[in-house]
């Protein structure tokens, strides 16, 4: 594993091959991972999410030169979606992020959401596992806050800004897409627009509705409704400040800890899935699993009781199979 | 199916629209591969960078301001001191021929005059990038 030495040792072009292996998902990636994985656990990851165009780019690009002056090293992540037609994607956030180049205490990288659902988060946080290792301090991870998955990868941060814009329609986009419930922090930017402070105070209205029983699920913080102007930088150390002071809060709550053994279990349950699931599937065959599919869908048996006769086959089949390694005798077909 | 090409599109030099670089970059997309648009003004110690940390398999430089000379080969060497000269590089632009020719011979891959169709060049790219 020479690459994995070379970019945990600062190599930045190790660094962006790893990336790409595990973000390929091969057994290769799956070897960094392993390597990598005692090295991991010491960076704050913040996912920065919301509507399209509200700024995201440009305040991870804000903010992670207000954090570098104050000496911690960024790695960003910049997640956007695949096109569901071609494969490709048209990866833009770095536009908004050129003040950060020639700076080798951050490390930029674009990422497409490759279509699988379950997928996504799962190489997105492998990915940020990579820059965590190779010793960034904080990590920004960019998705538009649009769908499951989105949540899903931002859910996975210790924090979670969430940026809105006025002049996107009277109401305030947040509330409809549900990002609200997992905001930290809660930015308005393009304060420099009308209809800015409005903003803020609907979202701050919003959020204290969510009241005592949001701020129940987080420990009693109060979720801050910031404004900025990212595009001259206004308003971001306070952002800074606050994404501090909400790790502060984790870790003396001890929820610091308690995230990351929920993420290591949320993991560790959707690997233990997905592998035990394509074993099953290899044990038992693809012409026997298409058989019960046909019998539940002639109604000769409910998808249930398929399934649940299925695995029972799969495992015995396992046994079997270690039967046949002592004896190496009998044929193969055990249904 | 593997995983989808990587390309760079950069823009260096000072001239100030990006119109064909965005319509070349959707036009990529379209045929399948993962496009990281860095926008205008970009040096080429940019480039070089933005091309190490997105780890692509091309990059392609659009380039109006009759710079290319200039610009390309800074590109190219950068690369290369990078440890990316297996990154395959690409220019569009107004690009007279006997340039072309010498900018092939630092080791451009293609350089796609004015005249180019997006699609030739997004297939052109896509096949030499997939070997399909
Ligand atoms: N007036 C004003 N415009 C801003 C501000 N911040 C960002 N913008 C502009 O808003 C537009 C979108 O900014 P981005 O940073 O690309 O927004 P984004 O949320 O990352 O966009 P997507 O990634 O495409 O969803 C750009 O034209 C920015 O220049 C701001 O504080 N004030
Ligand atoms: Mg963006």
């Amino acid at each position: 594993m020479g690459l994995v030495q070379d970019a945990l040792a600062g190599d930045r072009r190790a660094l962006a091959r790893v990336i790409s292996l595990v973000e390929n998902g091969g057994p290769e990636g799956r070897a960094a991972l392993a390597a990598l994985h005692p090295h991991t656990g010491r960076a704050h990851v913040v996912g920065v999410t919301g509507g399209p165009g509200t700024g995201k780019s440009t305040l991870v690009n804000a903010l992670a030169g207000v954090v570098r002056q104050r000496g911690i090293t960024v790695g960003v992540l910049a997640v956007d979606p695949s096109s569901p037609f071609s494969g490709g994607a048209l990866l833009g956030d770095r536009v908004r992020m050129r003040d950060l180049a020639g700076d080798a205490g951050v490390f930029i990288r674009s990422m497409a959401t490759r279509g699988s659902l379950g997928g996504l988060a799962q190489a997105t946080s492998d990915a940020v596992k990579v820059l965590d290792a190779a010793g960034f301090g904080l990590i920004l991870v960019e998705t538009v806050g649009a769908g499951q998955s989105e949540l899903a990868i931002a859910g996975a941060a210790h924090t979670v800004v969430v940026v809105e814009a006025p002049g996107l329609g009277d109401e305030v986009q947040a509330l409809k897409a549900g990002l609200l419930e997992i905001a930290d922090i809660l930015v308005v930017n393009k304060a420099d627009l009308p209809g800015a402070a409005q903003a803020a105070r609907a979202l701050g209205m919003a959020a204290d509705r969510g009241g005592a029983a949001g701020e129940a699920g987080k420990g009693g913080w109060r979720t801050p409704v910031l404004l900025t102007a990212a595009l001259d930088g206004a308003g971001v150390p306070e952002v800074a400040d606050a994404v501090v002071a909400h790790g502060e809060h984790l870790r003396a709550r001890g929820m610091w800890a308690a995230h990351e053994r929920e993420r290591a279990r949320a993991e560790f349950v959707d690997h233990l899935q997905r592998e035990s699931f394509a074993r099953l599937m290899a044990k038992v065959g693809q012409e026997r699993v298409e058989g019960w599919v046909t019998r539940s869908a002639t109604r000769e048996v409910d998808a249930h009781t398929a399934a649940r006769t299925v695995l029972s086959l799969g495992l015995a089949c396992g046994e079997a199979d270690v039967e046949r390694e002592h004896s190496s005798s009998e044929g193969s077909d055990y249904f | 199916m593997g995983t989808p090409p990587r390309i760079l599109i950069a823009k260096p030099g000072l001239d100030g629209h990006d119109r064909g670089a965005k319509v070349v970059a959707r036009a990529l997309r379209d045929a399948g591969m993962e496009v990281i648009y860095t926008g205008l003004r970009q040096t080429p110690e940019m480039i070089v960078e933005a091309a190490l940390q997105e780890d692509v398999d091309a990059v392609g430089l659009s380039i109006l301001s009759g710079a290319h000379m200039t610009l390309v080969p800074r590109v190219l060497d950068g690369l290369r001191e990078a440890g990316l000269s297996r990154v395959k590089v690409y220019v569009g632009g107004i690009v007279p021929e006997e340039d072309a020719q010498a900018l092939r011979d630092a080791g451009v891959v293609e350089v796609f005059g004015p005249g180019a169709s997006t699609r030739v060049i997004a297939s052109t790219i896509q096949q030499q990038l997939t070997g399909a």
